[in-house]
């Protein structure tokens, strides 16, 4: 009964988004309530929904239609970026252990070559008396972007919402945004990538930085297709420390999941900085610096890194496939 | 001229006619053919699987074919340094060694060109440089200067070819039917009336002009490729200066070998005398010096300071795994040649001939000692990434690939000595009768 009950909820809340889907996609001469074919039946079951002018409806649940998702951005709207928005991130150091969660998540989502890595985790030591600490980097997502004054072809741009991406059926591959990004944060597709048939047949979208194609350079992306759905980088999400934050400047708040905070305090309180800030790149990524730490360092060290196993798996891989 | 040979103008022109391959020739533009050939294989298997067969990685992402690019822009300037600088200056003795700077400088350019394309992950998506292309990028800057500075090249090995067509036209039994249909094709509309010769001379001399900002560009933009990044070895303002000086050196390495080596095969001694050994070693030893006086400035200067970011590169050329191949840059690219060549007896053609030589492989290991070592130290360490990432050496296709390019650009030169005459007819004849009345 209690299990039935939870089970008709969650098909509500999956019906009522589908259902506003819906109506958002149709035009006003076209009823969307009305059934698609007379061989709909009323089940009888009503359900309760939102109407774009605000209003409660009730209407039958069998004349719901499933839509597909949203439309993926166009090259435009891609490369102009979600109007009223500045992206920005924010790196807990004192959070972060090294687990790389984020690493296999974004690798994942993103079909990154196996052995290059868009995040990496870096086990930094300013000096040798200063302590150790991990820092996972991203792309940083500069306001004043060196990669992008480089490109010859406009492959890699900078939106209005602050985020930088790359257009790969465009790149011609001259790798002089990598020889420029001093993050070293840019990988390039070395050889073909290992994607299933469907996978490659998708259309290449900025916005996912998907599939992946041979010959052109890749790099974090801030995840911009679940900024468009309102939901958080597959970084922040798949972290289990809370180190990422992500959010918007012009809301001044930053969100990694669990806890939101407000951007300007939050860099105020706990000293936050950005990398390189002599060479006047102006990141958008922040970084809280490694104090009052919930792990040691150390605790970090169990989670080693072995890139060359990786590499050399995928190396098997591709020859197997080819 | 200390020695006043006085020679017929009939004797200059059966001097100087292009010659058939002989079997040292025939050998020596097979074993090139092969090369050439097997560089486009290497490249085949490049197109084939992409990029993975170089050795380059996401943090060496430019490897042997850049440098190869730097080196191949540094050779071309030597066209504007003879034909331009030196008629502007109105230096007589650069007659017989025009045509051969020239022919360099163009060969030179377009493998520059083509190594860039070998270079690029998307070939085929060259157009968008044009469709897309940024004024911003210091790509496309290159692109502009390095096409004009072909266009005006070709254009000044042109000119000066027609009146030389011209007499060619005249040897159709010894030149063959062939050739002779090219050299109706290129230069039958050419009377050798006055007209002619005044709009040519003037065209040469605009030209000239044209050409030097031209040539300081190609290499200035070149080095600024790598001058705006604000990587360690590269984040240097002296980079526009260093190149150049340094191109001139390796220009004229290359001019020297060509030298001897068309003066041996074609007995051209009546016509590339000592003299302009002499000459053109003064000239390199100048220019040794004033790139070597760059290179101290390159060096020197963050050497003293030792910033953090530059430490570990500075130590990796001076003392670390790159110090064999910096040192071999600098000692025999320029400190060997400034002391054979101060000496009198280092100026003859054979010293001459080897200083060349030295000057032309150390300024080849001199780019890329430029480019690849920066790469390796970024300002974020390494890490994350497999072990083959963090060092580069070129892969076997890499040295095809650019032996191949080598290959080319030396087969150009070869074919063009076949088909016209390596030093102007023409001009010859003229000056040496100018010789003749002014005694």
């Amino acid at each position: 009964m209690n299990e039935n009950n939870i089970k008709s909820r969650r098909e509500f809340l999956a019906a009522g988004l589908l259902a506003s889907a819906a109506i958002a996609g149709c035009s006003t001469s076209n009823n969307p309530f009305a059934p698609e074919s007379d061989d709909i039946k009323p089940s009888g079951q009503m359900v309760k929904l939102l109407s774009v002018d605000g209003e409660i409806i009730e209407m039958d649940k069998a004349f719901l239609k499933p839509v597909p998702d949203l439309p993926a951005a166009t090259n435009t709207q891609a490369r102009r970026g979600i109007p009223g928005k500045k992206f920005v991130m924010v790196i807990d150091l004192s959070r972060c252990k090294n687990v790389r969660a984020c690493q296999k998540a974004c690798n994942h989502m993103h079909q990154v070559h196996p052995g290059q890595n868009w995040i990496k985790v870096l086990s930094m030591q300013e000096s040798a008396h200063t302590a150790p600490y991990w820092q996972p980097t991203t792309c940083m997502h500069c306001d004043e972007p060196p990669c992008v004054k480089v490109c010859p072809v406009d492959a890699t741009f900078k939106r209005q919402d602050g985020i930088v991406l790359i257009d790969s059926d465009r790149c011609i591959g001259c790798r002089f945004c990598m020889a420029a990004c001093p993050y070293s944060t840019r990988v390039f597709n070395w050889e073909e990538p290992i994607l299933t048939k469907e996978e490659e047949a998708q259309p290449y979208s900025c916005e996912t930085s998907m599939p992946q194609k041979k010959g052109t350079v890749g790099k974090c992306d801030f995840c911009p297709d679940m900024s468009r759905k309102g939901e958080l980088p597959h970084c922040v999400s798949a972290c289990p420390n809370g180190v990422f934050m992500f959010g918007d400047m012009i809301q001044d708040s930053v969100t990694n999941g669990a806890e939101t905070f407000r951007f300007s305090s939050l860099i105020k309180d706990k000293a936050g900085y950005r990398l390189l800030e002599d060479l006047g790149t102006m990141p958008s990524v922040y970084y809280l610096p490694p104090v009052n730490r919930n792990f040691p360092y150390e605790s970090g060290l169990e989670n080693k890194y072995k890139p060359d196993h990786i590499y050399e798996d995928a190396k098997k891989l591709s020859t197997k496939i080819n | 001229m200390e020695k006043s040979i006085s020679l017929t103008s009939e004797q200059i022109t059966q001097d100087l006619l292009p010659q058939k391959f002989g079997k040292r020739g025939m050998a020596w533009t097979t074993i090139l053919v092969v090369i050439a050939l097997f560089g486009l294989y290497a490249y085949y298997r490049q197109l084939k699987y992409g990029l993975i067969v170089t050795h380059m990685r996401d943090y060496v992402s430019w490897g042997i074919y850049i440098s190869n690019f730097v080196f191949f822009v540094a050779i071309s300037l030597v066209g504007s340094l003879i034909t331009a600088i030196f008629r502007l200056t109105n230096v007589k003795w650069r007659t017989p060694l025009t045509r051969i700077s020239e022919i360099i400088a163009v060969s030179a350019i377009v493998f520059a060109a083509l190594i860039i394309v070998v270079d690029m992950g998307r070939p085929e998506r060259f157009m968008n440089l044009f469709l897309h292309g940024r004024i911003q990028s210091p790509i496309l800057w290159d692109v502009i200067v390095i096409s004009t500075y072909f266009f005006i090249s070709i254009l000044l090995l042109y000119f000066p070819l027609l009146p030389d067509l011209k007499i060619l036209l005249k040897f159709k039994e010894k030149t063959g039917k062939r050739l002779n249909r090219l050299y109706r094709f290129q230069g039958s509309f050419w009377k050798g009336t006055k007209a002619q010769f005044q709009l040519s001379d003037k065209s040469i001399s605009i030209l000239c002009v044209l050409i030097i900002p031209v040539a300081f560009s190609i290499h200035t933009v070149t080095s600024w490729l790598f001058a705006t990044t604000y990587r360690p070895g590269w984040d240097s303002t002296n980079f526009g200066a260093y190149f150049i000086s340094g191109a001139f050196l390796a220009g004229s390495g290359a001019v020297v070998v060509a030298m001897y080596v068309f003066r041996r095969y074609y007995h051209l001694e009546k016509y590339i005398t000592e003299m302009h050994f002499e000459k053109m070693g003064r000239i390199v030893v100048m220019l040794a010096l004033v790139y070597f006086y760059f290179n101290v400035n390159e060096y020197l200067t963050p050497a003293f300071k030792m910033k953090e970011s530059e430490h570990g590169l500075l130590k990796q050329l001076f003392v670390g795994s790159y110090a064999p191949m910096f040192w071999f840059a600098i000692l025999v690219g320029m400190i060997i040649p400034i002391i054979v060549l101060i000496f009198k007896k280092g100026r003859k053609p054979l010293p001459m001939f080897i200083i060349g030589i030295m000057v032309v492989v150390g300024a080849w290991f001199k780019r890329y000692i430029i480019v690849t070592p920066t790469l390796l130290h970024p300002f974020l360490p390494m890490q994350n990434v497999p072990t083959s990432f963090m060092s580069y050496f070129p892969s076997w296709e890499e040295w095809a690939i650019d032996a191949g390019s080598l290959a080319g650009a030396l087969l150009v030169i070869t074919f063009f000595v076949r088909i016209y005459p390596i030093i102007p007819i023409h001009e010859t004849i003229t000056e040496q009768n100018e010789k003749d009345e002014s005694k």
